[in-house]
């Protein structure tokens, strides 16, 4: 599986049009997944991580929309397809699951039913069919008593066990892609691990590619190979997540890598201190010219206020964009 | 838990009209229709009569019995009607919006612009009087509040985590509609419904009344009272007991409105798990 491109975004450009005016709230987004890879996206809270997933998955609504480039799946390219086509990727060819595992399920239906209902919709499976590969489904994310399990509603399932039921709706179909935005926020540390665990344990055995996003490098790069970082709607650098670590680049993903409390490591490495970023993420309406981290860059200069800085591909893979990158 | 009153009471009520209406042919004592006697006329009630005779000596009681057919087939099918008409019309306009919500809106603005009745009545003056017809004036008329609600859920229920989750996963608008958005809609649904069969029963009453229900000589409460208006002093028991079986059946389903919306309240489901 691993080796042929399975999702390729060219120069991606995605608008928010608010009715005065519109604004790019990501642009010249690229990046390659191959088939079988992990993949992770990486930046602080607005920065446009789960509006490009979406736009992969054709569910951008207005005011945001898609206005320009390339998403090529499987070689296709699905960014114009029909929304009845793009309907029949979504759930089976791409799957995502979500941040809240509280909410992402219906109430009032039992969960066997949630999971079965994907083999319906997707499999052409008979009720009873779906039903017993529900069992299954549930069984291989390792709920304990399935056949038990599938009658609960989601209120009587903790935090944990609804966000492994969410990821056996996921997988229900064999997707080639799993799109996991923040898939753990919710939950605490230790179940947090487990389903991480999990999520990559059963993608790897499958051959499910996985794009991760998360605002955290360190959960990210411990299960993605490769990881981009995304600054104020653009990819600043990208890299092997092994390499992000040991050179950051960009002075954003520096100052990422030096937030992160890694204690053996750090130490090796001669960084002691926490630092932080100073500043905050500009507003989508109010992204300064230039390099959009000038303001909060301590290597700013004047090209960097004032001219965009272009990708520079680096020698051990992987490309930077920044005017002034180590 | 503390005991329901009103959902017990209304519920045995209601049940009780319902088996009533059932078994009429093995509860009454004589045939409604046919059974006419003049010379048992207007005897008030007794052992023998218990809810007395009428002016062609046709026993109340087993009248009374056959009435619940009418007003329970014309209220809970009217009611029927309604809702799925609603439900319909105020889920989709929801969870559509744009000129689909308009047009929606309008027609609901329509319909609570002119009394139910009123409406219901031009139609009975357009198809003619019987049950048919009652049923269709009824079924047709009464569908604004649920349909309202239905498109204020459909509104609230659309931006909800599991239906932003179902259309990731590939659900069709039909599909969404059907299994994210209406169970999670139905408690409230159901409640104005049963409160809505109230009121259907009432408005048969009304228009049976007014003779443009089911024509006599079959027995609606409805007709049982409009055929009673001028015995009202002589003959009294006539008018008392089909207005007894009406009121009995409306403030049950009243009742059993109040205590499913009680327990089918979103906020007290919470609570209780
Ligand atoms: N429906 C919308 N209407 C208007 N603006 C939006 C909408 N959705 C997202 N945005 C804006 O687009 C930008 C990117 O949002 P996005 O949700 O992709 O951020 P994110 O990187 O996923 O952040 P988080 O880590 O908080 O999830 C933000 O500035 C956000 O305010
Ligand atoms: S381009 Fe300039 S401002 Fe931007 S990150 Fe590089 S050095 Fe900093
Ligand atoms: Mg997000």
């Amino acid at each position: 599986m691993t080796g042929s491109p399975l999702l390729e975004v060219e120069d991606l450009r995605i608008d928010l049009d608010d009715g005065a005016r519109r604004v790019a709230a990501a642009e010249g987004i690229s990046f390659r997944i191959d088939g079988g890879e992990t993949f992770g996206l990486v930046g602080e809270s607005g920065c446009g991580k789960s509006i490009t997933a979406l736009a992969l998955i054709g569910l951008l609504r207005p005011p945001l929309s898609i206005a320009g480039g390339v998403i090529r799946f499987q070689g296709q390219e699905i960014q114009h397809l029909s929304a009845a086509r793009q309907r029949q990727l979504r759930g089976n060819r791409i799957a995502m699951i979500f941040q809240e595992p509280m909410t992402a399920l219906n109430p009032v239906s039992p969960v066997g039913r949630q999971i079965a209902e994907m083999f319906v919709l997707h499999k052409g499976k008979s009720w009873r069919e779906a039903n017993q590969l529900a069992v299954e489904a549930l069984a291989s994310v390792r709920v304990p008593a399935p056949e038990r399990r599938v009658k609960d509603y989601p209120h009587q399932l903790s935090g944990g066990m609804r966000q492994r039921v969410m990821i056996a709706i996921a997988l229900a179909c064999g997707p080639d892609l799993l799109i996991a935005d923040e898939p753990t926020t919710a939950l605490d540390v230790t179940v947090q691990a487990e389903i991480i665990e999990l999520m990559r344990n059963l993608c790897a055995e499958r051959g499910t590619a996985i794009l991760m996003i998360s605002h955290d490098l360190g959960l990210v790069a411990n299960v993605c190979r490769r990881v981009a970082v995304m600054y104020a709607g653009r990819i600043v650098e990208e890299r092997g997540s092994a390499d992000i670590f040991r050179v950051p680049s960009h002075p954003y993903t520096q100052g990422l890598v030096d937030s992160l409390p890694r204690l053996g490591s750090r130490a090796a490495l001669g960084r002691t201190r926490l630092k932080e970023i100073a500043g905050v993420v500009p507003a989508i309406t109010r992204f300064p010219d230039g390099c959009r981290f000038n303001p909060r860059c301590a290597q700013a200069t004047d090209i960097c206020r004032t001219t965009a800085p272009q990708t520079d591909g680096l020698e051990a893979g992987g490309f930077v964009r920044c005017h002034h990158h180590a | 838990m503390k005991l329901r009153a009103n959902l017990v009471i209304g519920g045995a009520l209601f049940a009780l009209a319902i088996v009533v209406g059932l078994l009429a042919p093995w509860l009454a004592h004589t045939d409604p229709v046919m059974d006419a006697n003049l010379m048992n006329a207007e005897e008030p009630p007794s052992w023998t009569w218990w809810f007395g005779t009428d002016a062609q000596g046709r026993d109340i009681y087993s009248r009374v019995l056959y009435g619940a057919r009418v007003s329970l087939t014309v209220g809970i099918v009217s009611q029927l009607i309604n809702s799925v008409i609603g439900v319909a019309l105020g889920l989709s306009a929801g969870y559509f919006g744009g000129w689909w919500d308009d047009v929606v809106n309008a027609l609901t603005n329509l319909m609570l612009a002119i009394p139910s009745l009123i409406f219901a009545l031009a139609i009975m003056a357009v198809l003619g009087p019987g049950l048919t017809s009652l049923l269709i004036a009824l079924g047709l008329t009464n569908w604004s509040f649920t349909c309202r609600l239905a498109r204020a859920s459909a509104l609230s229920l659309r931006s909800q985590g599991y239906v932003q989750a179902a259309t990731v996963l590939g659900y069709g608008d039909i599909r969404i509609m059907i299994t994210q958005l209406l169970p999670n809609m139905l408690g409230p649904i159901v409640v104005i419904g049963t409160l809505g069969m109230g009121s259907a029963v009432l408005s048969e009453a009304a228009l049976s009344f007014l003779g443009l229900g089911v024509r006599p000589p079959f027995p609606s409460w409805g007709s049982m009272l409009s055929e009673a208006r001028e015995q009202i002093t002589t003959a009294p028991w006539l008018s008392i007991f089909p207005g007894l079986a009406i009121f009995l059946t409306v403030l049950g389903l009243n009742l059993l409105g109040d205590g499913l919306r009680d327990i089918l309240d979103p906020q007290s489901r919470s609570r209780r798990t």
